[in-house]
């Protein structure tokens, strides 16, 4: 190749207007061992392109084959496993409570248990009364300084 | 789709899709990782593929995104290292260096470009690729393509000259 056509392929290169096989022509050009001294630094950058290429890629591709239908049955078989758990579970439980539910045979005993109860139950009453008591005096107090305090 | 004959379909590619990664990561071991990682996701992806007409351009835009990705949360992560901020003064090691391996430069002023230049570098001048496949792999414009590779390889002429200039007042 003559040096004007070079210097005419270099002008598009850098315009970006060369096809590939222009690029072609001047990589081969610049790998050859007569570049016409003027355009010598141009060597490396077509050289670099060259080796560039030769770079491979060497390590191993992890590829497992699809797991996906062995997890779908994992799914399936936990959901089947809890839904029995659960359902056994609260089986279990009103069996138990249906049992035992604390009932008396006598009537009278029955009665006594009842009373206790409600005792159990207005004692609870009272003390929080007696609690509300104290509350009620605070009120009052508190009404007394307002209206203190409002007067002056 | 059996491993082998997914492993036959990436043959072509596979080191394609390593070297541009490898122009955006820089660190080969980055570059590793990503091409693993698009290899799996297309892996992943295998009972469709039949639907693209060119796995190769989709493989290269999924590198181009995971990389990018890979970059900003690299950039959100941690302080970058701005080249610009020191300048090596001492000529004589890099001259020694240039003389081991005068790539090096080569490959430092393509990598300091911006991203999308270096790729578009990469898939013409490296890869040799149409102007209708980068487009479509970077989802550009052809025009915008050739302008963009234009001023990227401008810009490396640039310092080529410099450099070749500067080389001889020292010598």
């Amino acid at each position: 190749m003559d040096l004007q056509t070079v210097e005419i392929l270099l002008e598009k290169y850098f315009e970006g207007t060369t096809s590939i096989a222009e690029e072609k022509q001047l990589k081969a050009y610049f790998s050859s061992q007569d570049v016409a001294p003027h355009l010598e630094h141009y060597r490396n950058l077509f050289g670099y392109f060259k080796t560039e290429k030769e770079i491979e890629f060497d390590k191993k591709l992890p590829l497992q084959p699809s797991k996906q239908p062995t997890v779908k049955w994992i799914g399936i078989a936990a959901s089947f496993v809890f839904l029995f758990g659960t359902a056994w579970f609260f089986l279990n439980e009103n069996a138990q409570s249906s049992k035992d539910l604390g009932t008396f045979e006598n009537p009278e005993e029955a009665f006594q248990a009842t009373q206790e109860a409600l005792q159990l139950l207005s004692g609870e009453v009272n003390q929080g009364i007696e609690g509300v008591a104290v509350l009620k005096q605070y009120e009052q107090t508190k009404r007394i300084i307002f209206k203190k305090s409002n007067k002056k | 789709m059996k491993p082998l004959e997914f492993e036959n379909l990436i043959a072509p590619f596979k080191d394609k899709v390593f070297r541009f990664a490898k122009r955006l990561l820089v660190s080969t071991e980055e570059a590793e990782d990503a091409t693993q990682e698009v290899m799996v996701r297309l892996w992943h992806k295998k009972e469709t593929l039949t639907n693209y007409n060119s796995v190769e351009a989709l493989a290269m835009t999924m590198t181009k995104n995971f990389c990018l990705d890979q970059l900003k949360s690299k950039r959100a992560s941690n302080l970058q290292l701005v080249h610009s901020n020191y300048r090596d003064n001492q000529v004589g090691i890099d001259q020694q260096l240039e003389a081991k391996d005068s790539w090096n430069w080569v490959e430092k002023m393509i990598n300091e470009l911006p991203e999308q230049q270096r790729l578009i570098i990469q898939m013409r001048d490296v890869e040799e690729f149409e102007f209708t496949e980068i487009a479509a792999i970077l989802e550009m414009n052809e025009t915008a393509v050739r302008v963009a590779l234009s001023r990227a390889r401008k810009t490396i002429r640039e310092q080529l000259v410099a450099k070749h200039n500067y080389g001889l007042t020292n010598s």
